[in-house]
């Protein structure tokens, strides 16, 4: 298995393979999304207090998870890449960051616009959307470390030694902001936990679409990174002249 | 429900259209992103592998 | 030859360290003046109203302190860098982790306790009432120790890196804001005349995971910043 393993790592191998696989996250993630759209806009029934403005948590609770699932993916694979020296690895943490960035974007302007109707205001210090623009600047700062280093192995491993520490950190924020909002008598706007499925599952289906693209995405991604790093011309002749 | 409705969202239009537009276009960005850097990828490897050949 | 032993060598580093740091005075002192002035600048753009005042002294005092130690965090490892002298003790065989530590420890010393130093007159000019004073000193002194050791990890990664300062302080902020939230917390119930234990023990968790973890990471920073 272990050489199963290292052959997919080996960059021929995984420029094909990623090219063949592409096609069937991607198309079934379009469908699971295009679902979660009408399910979301369409079919699932107006909330009784917030009427069709809740409609917004179709697409808000997607990205905000979305956001912490592609960090710790981010975390995971910096931390492989550092142990092991694979620079698949660094690449996926690499590819991982900017898609991550944009998801924790979409959850804070999507839990924005939610707010302002609810609440009266364009931003309200809750738990879950202090919790996210603080994650942003994690990935910012991620983001910026490697663009700020020349060297692409020194980047690849700073940055992995930064998104351990952010991963190690991340529930202490958010366990902090949790505790520090609970004292002001925060508002805590986003609880999905009296929903009856009807509401739920075109969240769901969102949800389970986004972590398709993600994986589409993250392929089309790697495999501009691996000729990007590849020296040697043989495969790479070969995979062009298609 | 109409169209006119539908559109209308219970008042909350300006906030809820704006939001999954937001959503939809990041969506597509990435992908677009993504793409054309993979084909940026191969074009310069593809110079770099030509002006190696032409030199040797 | 006798082998250096651990603490003899940490001893060696933290004396050398705190030499050099007062041969640059200015570097003692600016972070200092530096808390004192933008403290002033609250009153400044607020009220001097002290009532008004002693609701945002807890945040007040903790966001100076923190701003004015990320100030002097860059230069916890900058000049050994450039002089080769942190080749020098990657390679010297005592291990990273410990010289990393005895680094982080020296740097709050010259950095971080000056500011708990000066703590009390800001505190007083921003109204807050003596029996509060100790909360604001312990927990300044625990909240600058964890920028410390956590920043020491930032300082480690961005060495060399152009314009790194900027890029430090936004790397490191995020991970001070749990300290951030507990300390000014503290500060604020010993204020408001309740005990500030609650978050003054959080507080010393979160310094002693970072005096425990913060080396390793720095030193794994250092080896890569090296390479």
């Amino acid at each position: 298995m272990w050489t199963w393993f290292h052959k997919l790592a080996s960059p021929p191998h995984f420029y094909r393979i990623a090219g063949l696989v592409t096609p069937w996250f991607a198309w079934p993630a379009l469908v699971l999304i295009l679902v979660g759209l009408y399910g979301g806009l369409v079919l699932a029934p107006m909330d009784y207090q917030q009427g069709e403005g809740f409609r917004i948590f179709y697409v808000h609770v997607p990205s905000a998870i979305m956001s912490m699932f592609i960090y710790s993916t981010m975390a995971i694979a910096a931390g492989i890449g550092l142990i092991w020296r694979m620079k698949l690895a660094h690449a996926v943490a690499a590819a991982s960051a900017p898609i991550g960035a944009w998801f924790t974007v979409c959850a804070l302007a999507t839990g924005s616009l939610w707010g302002k109707p609810m609440w009266g205001t364009w931003w309200v210090w809750d738990a879950r959307l202090t919790s996210e623009l603080i994650l942003l600047f994690l990935y910012l700062g991620f983001i910026a470390l490697r663009s700020s280093i020349e060297d692409p192995q020194r980047a690849d491993r700073a940055a992995a030694v930064l998104a351990l520490v952010g991963v190690i950190n991340l529930p202490i924020i958010h366990y902090s902001v949790v505790w520090w909002n609970s004292l002001h008598q925060g508002s805590t706007m986003f609880n999905p936990g009296a929903m009856s499925i009807e509401m739920k599952w075109p969240a769901l289906a969102m949800l389970f679409g986004f972590m398709l693209y993600f994986g589409a995405v993250l392929f089309v991604r790697l495999r501009a990174e691996v000729i990007r790093r590849e020296r040697s011309a043989t495969w790479l002749r070969e995979e062009l002249a298609r | 429900m109409n169209l006119a409705e539908f559109l209308h969202m219970g008042g909350y239009a300006a906030f809820l259209w704006p939001a999954y537009g937001l959503v939809l276009t990041v969506l597509v960005y990435n992908v677009w992103s993504a793409r054309r850097a993979h084909q940026e990828a191969r074009r310069a490897a593809a110079r770099r592998l030509q002006m190696e050949e032409t030199r040797s | 030859m006798r082998q250096t032993g651990l603490l003899h060598a940490g001893a060696l580093l933290y004396a050398r360290d705190l030499k050099l740091a007062f041969r640059r005075w200015e570097q003692v002192t600016q972070p200092v003046v530096f808390f004192l002035m933008v403290t002033t600048l609250f009153p400044l753009a607020l009220s001097p109203d002290t009532a008004q005042l002693r609701e945002v002294a807890a945040g007040v005092v903790w966001v100076a302190a923190l701003l004015s130690a990320l100030l002097a965090l860059e230069f916890m490892f900058r000049s050994d860098y450039e002089d080769g002298t942190l080749e020098q003790l990657v390679l010297s065989g005592q291990p990273l982790w410990w010289l990393s530590l005895v680094k982080a420890a020296a740097h709050w010393t010259v950095s971080g306790l000056p500011l708990v130093v000066a703590s009390p007159l800001v505190a007083v000019s921003l109204a807050v009432p003596a029996e509060a004073q100790w909360t604001v000193i312990v927990s300044l002194a625990l909240g600058t120790g964890i920028l410390s050791f956590l920043g020491a990890v930032g300082a480690g990664l961005t060495l060399g890196v152009r314009r790194g300062s900027v890029l430090l302080s936004l790397l490191v902020l995020p991970l001070t804001m749990p300290a951030l939230i507990f300390g000014a917390r503290a500060v604020d119930m010993a204020i408001m005349g309740d005990s500030p234990r609650g978050p003054l023990l959080l507080l010393a968790a979160m310094f002693i995971m970072s005096l425990t973890l913060g080396p390793f990471a720095t030193s794994a920073a250092l080896k890569v910043s090296m390479e």
